[in-house]
């Protein structure tokens, strides 16, 4: 059964949350937001795709299987630990630059790693369920 | 195992793996003679009473260190690990030229002989464990070499069962004894002296420390393993299971002696169960007819009576435990490889089908010839003098030295007899037609046989020599005090020499009638209940049904019942420990809260009442969320908008995701028949586990909380991460390390749940 309804409003939406997702994502580090919660933003924006479209368009906008999200996010959160580790500090120490005065570091890059866990792994879940009939 | 009967192509050797297993050989040889000419180059300086040790610091925190030490008794083994090892490295490749994972066998033998240094040289109980514990891993894949044959498989898995298990008893005596001590060193120990047989802890560390040796050393009742252990290929045997490393046991043994020895617990237990191993296995070695086995049964025999004069204080005993360790292992290798030749060469081991080898094997021939006669004692081989000194030892045998000079003697008849069935017989008996058209071995198998029987011979008409540089400073070690040693072939004539001439003309008249023997035992074996091999069965079926009772019992598969389970846990220690703890407390005032947060309480009690009243699954998933809402909310207005935000995008994903799984489920209330009563009881559990919960959280909150850590990341957040969200540089920067297992856990799950499903899709498409 397809709802026109979630439909359109799903269609309209989805931009929209991915959009906003991103947002969480780069200003957690100041205010309310990050990788885990703007991941789940973005889980949930492509979970009401799935509802109110299909598995198999998600799989299409999506490009990639969820499986390899998850563990390119995985590799990103774990390398990002290693920059300040290859000069003998301790692992996961951050590093920063400061190109124009804006602070720029591996907690980010960390940040970006959750985030697609995070998404890969609902993904994951979800349209391997959605799928299972 | 036999040579000739390949029948898995996959499994005969091809040209390149001839040529890594014979590469892999050489470099194991050229280790171990090496090695051998390195422990030899020690010798003098060992015997003049030095000591060599070499440390490296292991877990420093712990003080644990990896510190090696070679006195006397270190080097006489070492010296027979790295020695024999470099025979049996030139034989194996030859051996089983035949089989394409030669190489495999060859790298563990390696791996194997290098634990086997560690363990007689470590200096550490907790080293010396490891290396024990290496020895049986790699002694398991050895045994277990020809893995296509469930025997081999069996037997493997007994060998490391019964000596893993005894290990393991072992380190619990270890552990007791370095707490006792307060040292771990094996040296140190030696230097405290007798002060542990007062110990009210000695009697428990002599008893857990003897299991593990005897389960090493094959002493009875844990003696079935190594006539069982002969799957493995005959070097192997010849190796492992003659000279090295059933040794263990017995190295432990003379370690401990100085530690533990000289009370009247260690005399009797080492006396009565050496002096019971040897004789029973003598016996048995007599009722076999394969070679291999009856050579398996004299080692028994052999482990056995080391044990017997191990339990002795008096020097001369000490003497011939560690004379008869050097004897036996010269010979019994010797057999051992020459039973590997008679194998290779002729297609059987089995006595009845072997004779009149001699014609065709001389070498062969002349080597088992002078082992054999080493073995049964003969002058002028080292044997003879061996056998002089245990019947010497056995007299000054304090316990009971009259149980001693009788299963001497009787094991040594045996001994005579079956030296002649394994040494002579097959050579010199009438000739019978053999599987295969019997030929002399090459150079690389006939080598080592030669040279160890050589040395038996030589040793025996130089015994200063060995005497000197081997015996005495080996006896002195296990004494804890310099001791003089005489060896010699000629003593005068004297009780042990009375008991010598005794022992061959029994041994003679044993061998005369060894057929009818035979017969007689092995109907008596036929009328025997039960035999220990069995007993291990038994116990090992009794193991795995207690498994398996235990798993149904605990995993029931059903949800609800490990829910049930997990809260009620939950209830009981949490509930029980604040009141044991006196930790239940009632709020004194009303909170002072504002109205909006009563509203969100409100909101969150509706839907826990309407959860449990719904009617349809749908509106109870509806229902639990709400809750969750009323909670995210209550997180926002106390200035957690963090917390609130991911327990609100958490809650709308459960709701979805429960959604989609619920709605294939069957209707509500179908799968729960005869909820009535059990519906009670998740009440009262429920309500319990909120109590609980409640509880808890008002003895929490009841104490100040410590700011410490709260100011320290308010104080460094922007400063240190440039962040200004504490929560957040929290999560991804001061405990990064949380998160990253955090997100570990999230895609775990996630492929776990893609794991069940795809097996039950597959479990649909198969039925």
């Amino acid at each position: 059964m397809r709802s026109l309804i979630l439909s359109t409003a799903v269609h309209l939406l989805f931009g929209l949350m991915i959009l906003f997702s991103l947002f969480l994502l780069l200003r957690g580090h100041n205010l309310p937001g990050g990788g885990f919660v703007g991941g789940l933003v973005a889980a949930i924006a492509f979970t009401l795709f799935a509802i109110a479209d299909s598995a198999a368009a998600v799989r299409r906008v999506l490009r990639i299987d969820p499986r390899y999200l998850v563990v390119a996010g995985l590799a990103v959160a774990l390398l990002s630990g290693l920059f300040k580790a290859a000069a003998g500090m301790p692992y996961l120490t951050g590093a920063w630059v400061h190109p124009g005065g804006l602070p720029l570091g591996t907690p980010l890059l960390f940040d970006v790693g959750v985030y697609l866990t995070v998404v890969g792994s609902v993904l994951t879940l979800v349209l391997t369920m959605e799928e299972e009939r | 195992m036999t040579i000739v009967s390949i029948e898995r192509p996959d499994l005969v050797a091809s040209p390149h793996s001839r040529l890594t297993s014979r590469f892999a050989g050489w470099v194991g040889f050229f280790l171990a003679a090496g090695l051998t000419a390195f422990f030899a180059s020690k010798v003098p300086v060992v015997a003049a009473g030095e000591t060599l040790r070499w440390t490296v610091d292991w877990v420093p925190t712990l003080g644990y260190q990896l510190s090696f030490y070679v006195d006397g008794l270190s080097l006489l083994f070492a010296l027979l690990i790295s020695g024999i090892g470099a025979f049996i490295f030139l034989y194996t490749p030859v051996y089983l030229s035949a089989y394409r994972h030669a190489s495999r066998l060859v790298v563990v033998l390696i791996l194997f002989m290098i634990s086997m240094l560690g363990l007689v040289m470590a200096d550490d109980m907790i080293a010396l464990f490891v290396f024990w514990e290496l020895t049986t891993i790699t002694s398991y894949i050895l045994i277990g070499f020809d893995h296509d044959n469930a025997k081999a498989r069996r037997c493997a898995l007994q060998a490391l069962l019964v000596t893993g298990a005894g290990g393991l008893v072992m380190l619990a005596g270890f552990v007791l004894l370095g707490s006792a001590a307060g040292t771990f060193q094996l040296s140190e120990l030696k230097a405290q002296g007798f002060h542990l047989a007062e110990h009210a802890a000695y009697l428990p560390i002599l008893i857990l420390i003897l299991i593990g040796a005897f389960t090493k050393s094959a002493q009875i009742p844990f003696h079935f393993w190594l006539p069982n252990a002969m799957a493995a290929p005959t070097p192997i045997s010849a190796y492992l299971h003659s000279a090295t490393m059933v040794k263990g046991g017995v190295y432990l043994m003379a370690r401990m002696h100085p530690v533990l020895g000289g009370t009247p617990e260690w005399a009797w237990i080492l006396t009565i169960i050496g002096a019971a191993t040897a004789v029973v296995a003598s016996v048995l070695a007599l009722r076999q007819t394969d070679l291999k086995l009856a050579l398996a049964y004299t080692t028994v025999m052999a482990l056995g009576t080391l044990t017997m004069f191990l339990g002795a204080e008096a020097g001369v005993a000490i003497a011939a435990a560690v004379t008869f360790l050097l004897v036996h292992a010269l010979y019994k290798c010797a057999l051992f490889l020459v039973v590997g030749i008679i194998d290779h060469g002729t297609g059987t081991r089995d006595a009845p089908r072997l004779g009149g080898l001699a014609r065709a094997m001389p070498i062969t021939t002349a080597a088992a010839a002078a082992a054999a006669l080493s073995m049964a004692g003969f002058p002028p081989f080292l044997g003879f003098i061996g056998k002089e000194l245990k019947y010497e030892g056995a007299l000054a045998i304090a316990s009971e030295p009259g149980l001693a000079i009788t299963a001497a003697v009787a094991a040594n008849a045996m001994m005579v007899a079956v030296a002649a069935i394994v040494g002579l017989r097959p050579f010199f008996a009438r000739p019978v037609a053999t599987p295969k058209v019997p030929h002399e071995a090459p150079f690389r198998m006939w080598i080592g046989p030669v040279t160890l029987a050589a040395l038996g011979l030589f040793f025996g008409l130089v015994p200063p020599l060995v005497a000197n540089g081997l015996v005495q400073p080996a006896v002195a070690s296990v004494l804890g005090a310099p001791q003089v040693v005489k060896l010699a072939l000629w003593h005068g004539i004297n009780l042990p020499l009375l008991l010598s001439v005794v022992t061959l003309l029994l041994g003679v008249l044993v061998y005369v009638r060894h057929l009818q023997i035979r017969d007689s035992l092995a109907a008596f074996e036929a009328r025997l209940p039960t035999d220990t091999d069995r007993v291990y069965d038994l116990s090992i079926d009794a193991l795995k049904d207690l498994a398996a009772w235990q798993t149904r019992l605990i995993q029931s598969g059903v949800l609800r019942r490990y829910l049930f389970v997990v809260f009620a846990v939950v209830v009981l220690a949490v509930g029980g420990t604040l009141l044991m703890k006196d930790g239940l407390r009632l709020p004194q005032a009303w909170p002072d809260v504002p109205l909006p947060v009563w509203g969100m309480t409100a909101l969150v009690l509706a839907g826990a009442v309407l959860t449990v009243l719904a009617k349809s699954r749908l509106l109870a998933i509806c229902a639990l969320g709400s809750v969750g809402f009323g909670v995210a909310l209550i997180f926002l207005m106390y200035g957690a908008p963090d917390v609130a935000m991911t327990q609100l995008l958490v809650e709308i994903l459960f709701v979805i995701i429960i959604a989609i799984v619920l709605l294939r489920l069957p209707r509500f209330g179908k799968r729960t028949a005869g909820l009535g009563a059990s519906r009670w009881q998740d009440g009262v559990l429920a309500v319990g586990t909120g109590l609980v919960t409640t509880a808890l959280m008002l003895a929490a909150t009841r104490g100040p909380i410590d700011r410490e850590i709260t100011a320290y990341f308010e104080a460094n957040s922007a400063t240190e991460a440039y962040g200004r969200n504490i929560v957040n540089v929290i999560l991804v920067d001061f405990r990064a390390l949380d998160t990253l297992g955090e997100i570990l856990v999230v895609a775990v799950a996630a492929f776990a749940v893609v794991g069940l499903v795809k097996l039950r899709q597959r479990r649909w498409r198969a039925s």
